[in-house]
């Protein structure tokens, strides 16, 4: 499990308190939640308890904002983020097999983070780069004209770059 | 607010401008269907099956958001409003569980007699369903996320009436789900158990923990001997299970029906309520005479008990130490009534009916534990017993009235009161009045206190001393009050409040609202009330401290009010709990 540091909690409680005192600081919400993620890479609960409780705003109205945005995530995510397109174009080119691959190969489910933290896998509508299908997204980077075997060699790299740090 | 003339179906109408024409087609006879709609509660226009046809404006409006204006056509009942409605209406069902002949609300189901009334006959689509787990970590109250049609009235309830903000509609789209914060299970969230959401959903996604299959088996266990107590409000209120108008006290039909789904004895809650009484006026004098602490707050309550100790954990001190009436006669039944008919406590299967979903919270809490047992074993709601009075084939209306049994069942005009907003302070004043100044308040009925009013103030005067006191009922009017509490301590000596709208009468466990009634109507709340107050005005006893029984039980037990034994049976403790709550400063969208 990931361990929510104290600072950063304080960090959250830091930057809410520039809109204290300011008109329609609940309104605020949903800048003190990208704060929250960008410190802790997704939203625990201990950083929407302490937004609740500083801002106010009770908990289940927060949460509703989180769940509401696809932006917020609500579990920890991996080091490598990697979307899967499913748009028309790399479903016709072999999105299923690609997806099957990283499915065996990261032995997760689509939504589901690797245990020791390196692969978050997410279906993506269509990537805008249907030349090049199928395709997947990894953090910010494209990669087309895959395959399983290409597949499972970005996977190996990722791995050997995060081992080495 | 001006005349204005509008055309309903091509009839012409004069009617005040300013309101919806939802509204307006109220007051003129026309009941627009409808859903998300509720007149206490914000104005969602998510369902939108109040739809009409106004001239001019191309799409069709929800009625129950658009205000009427001058010379404005409107059509109510068009072929292609007919087909929309329908076609809305059966989108809803189109993902919404077959289940009706196996669901609690069968017969009871706004969804249901909106189905019907849309003539809707056959189902042309069957969707994708969804499938939630039920959630049934409450002793009180369960919710069944399947059966939701998201009209969010529930998470308006318990936000804008109760201000708990227990629930949101959390995800988004086919995924939206009606849940407490981070899906958190309700006993662990900031739930009060008031059983408001219940009232107001229209379909079984919100239900009271049912307990009636475990009571029937209860009923026929020979080894056992088993004891009835009821509220107040539960008379008040039954009725209305069987097609009866609100406000007709059904005591004696109760009692009976008692007895013949099996208990042994019959003990009326209602001797418990002057019991409470004469200890939270002794408690108040005391307080008043000693320097304790004040505004003391009553804590008969369940909701705004469990409320207290997560919203208000600063005014714990505040909250009397009595327990609920419930909770009073759980006690004794188990210990003064056991020793009277000389039996083990162990025996005793002790059963209340109650007006509330909370109590089944109450009756749970190890707080309320004596000598390792608790003083009531189970409670049902006034819907769990109809259904029970129903399934046992008990013909409840015509049966012979019959009385509750000694010793906890004699009841002054006062502990009848008890199930109304007000009714505890003036049924505490009636009394610590006397004990104060030694004279007998000839006026006993307090005009101020009573009503719907969400804050209600009054005065009186004992021996010169000025007493100022206050009555909330509705958590949310609570919170209205226990703020002006924070900010000005002197301000009130004693104050009552009730978690639900209308106090006990309006309780989360009381029948459903029928056809064509709206749930937490005010007139029903008021005649239900109104039935206690009459209750009262018949007694020839209207003082609690003039009950014999009560008076009987302090001489052979008790000794006298806030003795040594009245606080190990009679009184309580409360500790802060989390999660705590948060009231918002201001109404968040
Ligand atoms: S909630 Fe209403 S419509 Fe749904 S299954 Fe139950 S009775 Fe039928
Ligand atoms: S029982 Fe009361 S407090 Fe709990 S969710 Fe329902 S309305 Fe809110
Ligand atoms: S739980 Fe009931 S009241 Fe709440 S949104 Fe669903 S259907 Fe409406
Ligand atoms: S009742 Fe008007 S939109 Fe639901």
């Amino acid at each position: 499990m990931i361990d929510i540091q104290p600072e950063k909690l304080g960090e959250l409680r830091q930057f809410i308190t520039q809109f204290q005192g300011k008109p329609y600081f609940e309104s605020n919400l949903i800048a003190v939640l990208h704060k929250a993620q960008a410190l802790f890479g997704y939203l625990p609960r201990e950083a929407m308890d302490t937004i609740a409780e500083a801002m106010n705003i009770p908990t289940a109205h927060i949460w509703g904002v989180a769940t509401f945005y696809h932006y917020f995530n609500l579990k920890p995510i991996g080091k490598f983020v990697i979307s899967v397109c499913l748009g028309t174009a790399c479903y016709v080119k072999g999105a299923q097999e690609v997806l099957d691959t990283l499915r065996n190969e990261l032995h997760i489910k689509v939504g589901e983070t690797t245990p020791d933290m390196l692969f978050t896998l997410q279906e993506a509508r269509c990537l805008g780069a249907c030349g090049i299908a199928p395709v997947i997204m990894i953090n910010d980077k494209i990669y087309g004209e895959l395959n399983s075997k290409k597949v499972v060699d970005l996977i190996n790299q990722m791995r050997k770059s995060a081992a080495k740090g | 607010m001006s005349q204005i003339t509008i055309f309903i179906n091509d009839k012409e109408y004069k009617v005040e401008s300013g309101q919806t024409i939802m509204q307006t087609a109220d007051h003129l006879g026309y009941h627009i269907p409808r859903l998300c709609y509720h007149p206490k509660l914000s104005i969602e226009g998510a369902c939108r099956v109040c739809i009409v046809e106004v001239e001019g404006v191309r799409n069709f409006v929800a009625s129950c958001a658009y205000p009427v204006r001058d010379g404005m056509k409107i059509r109510t009942n068009t072929k292609e409003l007919r087909q929309t409605r329908r076609d809305i209406v059966e989108l809803i069902l189109d993902n919404h569980p077959e289940d009706c002949h196996t669901c609690e609300r069968n017969y009871n189901c706004e969804l249901q007699r909106l189905a019907y009334s849309m003539g809707i006959r056959r189902r042309h689509f069957t969707g994708e369903k969804k499938h939630y787990d039920k959630d049934l970590s409450s002793e009180a109250v369960i919710r069944d996320p399947n059966k939701c049609i998201l009209c969010g009235r529930c998470v308006r309830m318990c936000s804008e009436i109760q201000k708990v903000h227990n629930l949101t509609q959390a995800h988004r789209g086919f995924k939206t789900v009606v849940m407490p914060a981070y899906n958190m299970p309700f006993k662990e969230s900031v739930c009060t158990a008031c059983g408001q959401c219940i009232n107001v959903c229209p379909t079984a996604a919100f239900l009271e923990r049912d307990y009636t299959q475990e009571l029937f088996e209860a009923l026929n266990d020979k080894s056992k001997i088993k004891v009835a107590q009821f509220a107040p409000s539960v008379r008040a209120a039954i009725g209305e299970a069987f097609n009866l108008e609100p406000g007709r006290n059904m005591e004696g039909e109760l009692v009976a029906a008692f007895r013949k789904l099996g208990f042994d004895y019959v003990f009326d809650t209602q001797f418990a309520a002057d019991l409470t009484i004469m200890e939270e006026a002794s408690e108040f004098l005391e307080r008043l005479q000693s320097g304790g602490k004040l505004p003391m707050i009553t804590s008969c309550s369940s909701a705004w008990m469990k409320c207290m100790e997560q919203f208000y954990p600063d005014l714990i001190e505040n909250v009397s130490t009595c327990r609920s009436p419930m909770s009073m006669a759980g006690s004794l039944i188990k210990s003064y009534f056991a020793d009277k008919i000389g039996v083990d406590p162990d025996t005793i299967y002790s059963v209340a009916t109650m007006c509330c979903t909370a109590k089944k919270y109450e009756a749970a809490r190890p707080e309320l534990v004596v000598d390792g047992r608790r003083g009531v074993d189970m409670v049902v709601t006034t819907r769990e017993m109809a259904w029970m009075i129903k399934s046992a084939g008990i013909d409840f209306l015509n049966i012979e009235k019959e009385k509750p049994d000694s010793p906890l069942g004699m009841s002054s005009g006062a502990g009848a009161i008890f199930g109304t907003t007000g009714g505890v302070m003036e049924a505490a004043i009636r009394t610590a009045y006397e004990l104060y100044t030694g004279e007998t308040l000839v006026d006993i009925e307090v005009e101020a206190i009573r009503g719907l009013k969400g804050v209600k103030e009054g005065k009186l005067t004992m021996d010169g001393a000025e007493i100022r006191v206050a009555v909330a009922h509705g958590l949310g009017n609570a919170c209205q009050l226990l703020d002006i509490v924070r900010k000005e301590p002197q301000r009130y000596h004693f104050i009552e409040i009730m978690g639900c709208p209308g106090g006990c009468v309006g309780g989360g466990g009381q029948p459903y609202a029928s056809v064509n009634a709206i749930p937490l109507d005010e007139n029903a709340l008021q005649k239900r009330a109104q039935a206690l107050y009459d209750l009262d005005r018949h007694k020839t006893i209207r003082r609690s401290h003039d009950n014999p029984d009560v008076q009987k039980l302090y001489r052979e037990f008790l000794q006298r009010p806030l003795s040594p034994v009245s606080h190990k049976y009679l009184h309580t403790h409360y500790h802060a709990k989390t999660p705590r709550g948060i009231i918002p400063r201001v109404e968040l969208k």
